[in-house]
């Protein structure tokens, strides 16, 4: 099994790299490779140079930061809670993240109030989830984490429809495609905040992950060897979700990846927890750049919406692996 | 060894403690198998061990160490406990269900190490689980289960283990094995404790035994000490006879049918 993780490793890496490079090298404005190659060095003609270097490169990272956060987070919470449908979404991220935003969008804030909004939304969520389930628990179950996520983001979405009931439809339909996501006003400004943020949150979840590993085993279990279960799975769960709500707050909300990836992380064979977080941040990257691809040539000029295409992706996949894990 | 003194543990909105005064000493070198009957509170001993429950009175102590006071690793590194409910919420490959045993070893940044895997294939080699290190958790059978989760309590190289009922709905050559292989560990100078419903068994096996009734000591010593017909009889509210099992020697419960009156 050890001997098998730089090979899945190199092997994601490279998929990975070549969606990177197609991600890149397509689009719109048919740009040849041997010229985007030229671009991306800053030579040819400068309309070029601004398309690859300014709108597809941030394109592409971004895109690949939003997968790999929302994967690491998917990868932690399902071993933490023991759940193969956990998933920061499922657990009050995108409902707070949505509210915040379209709070925003209603409030006639401008666009670049709204990340902010939705990052603050998604917080409070997460807090109010944490809050609910140590309340009603008494110390930190996972499923009363899960049970408080649910009814918390169900919250969320009645909220939702009621700021949107009686909005302008220019409001609606700005909201509408913030929540149905999308990379394509990506800057190198968010790219290199997000990347930051994340690398804090991935190396957090690292460190913690032999707690996981145990964690997965149950209660009982992970106490036996040591681990202080409560600590170390709200820890989890705040990190997790912050990682998740810095994605939504850069991205709208990108559905599918936080569910899925773990499952296809799994499906390459590896089963330790910082395996799993390694290959399931190069799949989760692979697959939204990819989604992203599909969302800008599908239809073109139009842009289909980026986290339509994830889940039109993902379901597939996802109903498949499920008749393969009975 | 393991010692409890006087424990009285309660769980969070209870009335009254599932464990009251219960004092209990696993030595090394023997094997100390606390019975009674369901809701005895023999579980929430393991569980107070583990911490997940407050002691609201008395002590557990590890090799002369309360265990109130020691870092939850380092606890782990003391007393390996193997519990009754388990399930991976993926299935795992043997091998790294036996790895996670180092885990108590292991900080965040430390890397594995020869000794790691040394540990791991003692642990291997005594709990008799070679050839199904290269299975699934989920092809393992029940028996093979428990004592692949015996090896992880192994690997964590502690003097002590605990387990929680490891014969539970095992049939009775697993059960012979698993037995065989509690009493090998503490003949190698491991303390040994064990909750467990298996009487006929304990009685064969341990060499102490602490009988619970509604979570106080009902009877203590050793097996023929112990396994007395007024006091089961009593114990478990069910007509029994005790005979001298004519194999081996053994004090044998023979539980009667219906009440006597």
């Amino acid at each position: 099994m050890t001997a098998r993780l730089p090979s899945v490793l190199g092997a994601l890496a490279i998929v990975l790299l070549l969606a990177m490079i197609a991600g890149v090298a397509f689009g719109n404005v048919h740009v040849a490779l041997p010229v985007t190659w030229r671009a991306l060095r800053g030579e040819g003609d400068p309309l070029v140079v601004a398309v690859v270097r300014d709108l597809r490169l941030p394109r592409v990272m971004l895109a690949a930061l939003v997968g790999g956060g929302l994967a690491v987070s998917g990868v932690s919470l399902q071993s933490t809670l023991r759940n193969g449908l956990a998933e920061p979404y499922l657990l009050g991220v995108s409902g707070g993240a949505a509210v915040g935003a379209v709070l925003a969008v209603a409030a006639g804030a401008g666009w670049l109030a709204v990340p902010v909004a939705a990052f603050a939304g998604a917080v409070a969520a997460v807090l109010v989830t944490l809050g609910v389930a140590h309340a009603a628990g008494g110390r930190a179950d996972g499923r009363m984490l899960l049970m408080a996520g649910v009814v918390v983001g169900a919250f969320a979405n009645a909220a939702i429809m009621v700021v949107l009931a009686n909005a302008p439809p220019d409001t609606i339909r700005d909201a509408t495609w913030w929540m149905m996501g999308s990379v394509s006003g990506a800057e190198w400004r968010t790219v290199r905040a997000l990347a930051l943020y994340l690398a804090i949150g991935a190396v957090t979840l690292w460190l913690v992950a032999r707690d996981v590993d145990a964690l997965a085993l149950g209660e009982e279990a992970a106490a036996a060897l040591g681990v202080r279960v409560a600590r170390a799975t709200r820890l989890v769960y705040l990190v997790a979700a912050l990682v998740a709500a810095a994605t939504v707050s850069a991205a709208g909300l990108v559905g599918f990846v936080g569910l899925v990836v773990p499952h296809l992380a799994r499906a390459t064979g590896l089963r330790s927890q910082r395996a799993l977080l390694a290959a399931g941040m190069l799949i989760g990257a692979a697959l939204v750049v990819a989604a992203d691809l599909v969302a800008r040539v599908a239809r073109p000029p139009a842009e289909l919406p980026l986290g339509a295409v994830t889940a039109l992706v993902g379901v597939p996949f996802f109903l498949a692996r499920l008749r393969a894990l009975r | 060894m393991i010692k409890l003194t006087e424990v009285v543990a309660r769980y969070p909105r209870a009335a009254a403690p599932a464990v009251n005064g219960v004092s209990i000493v696993a030595p090394r070198g023997r094997v100390t198998a606390v019975v009674g009957p369901n809701g005895s509170g023999k579980s929430t001993l393991v569980r107070a061990l583990l911490g997940l429950i407050p002691l609201e009175r008395g002590a557990i102590a590890v090799d002369g160490e309360e265990i109130a006071r020691l870092d939850p690793r380092e606890r782990a590194r003391r007393v390996a406990v193997v519990p009754q409910r388990e399930s991976p919420a993926f299935p795992l490959p043997v091998r790294e269900l036996i790895a996670l045993g180092r885990r108590p070893h292991l900080g965040a940044l430390s890397t594995w190490s020869a000794a790691d895997t040394r540990a791991v294939d003692d642990a291997i080699m005594a709990a008799g689980v070679g050839e199904l290190v290269e299975r699934s958790s989920d092809e393992l059978s029940g028996g093979e289960w428990q004592r692949v989760r015996i090896a992880r309590g192994l690997a964590q190289r502690a003097s002590s283990l605990v387990l929680d009922e490891p014969t539970t709905f095992l049939d009775v050559a697993h059960e012979m094995s698993v037995f065989e292989l509690l009493a090998g560990l503490a003949r190698d100078g491991m303390a040994v404790l064990l909750v467990s419903h298996q009487l006929n068994l304990v009685a064969r096996f341990a060499d102490e035994i602490v009988l619970l009734h509604h979570g106080r000591v009902a009877a203590a010593g050793s097996p023929s000490t112990v396994m007395r017909g007024d006091v089961l009889e009593r114990v478990y509210e069910w007509p029994v006879v005790v005979v001298r099992d004519p194999a081996v020697g053994a004090p044998a419960l023979v539980p009667l049918r219906g009440r006597r009156d």
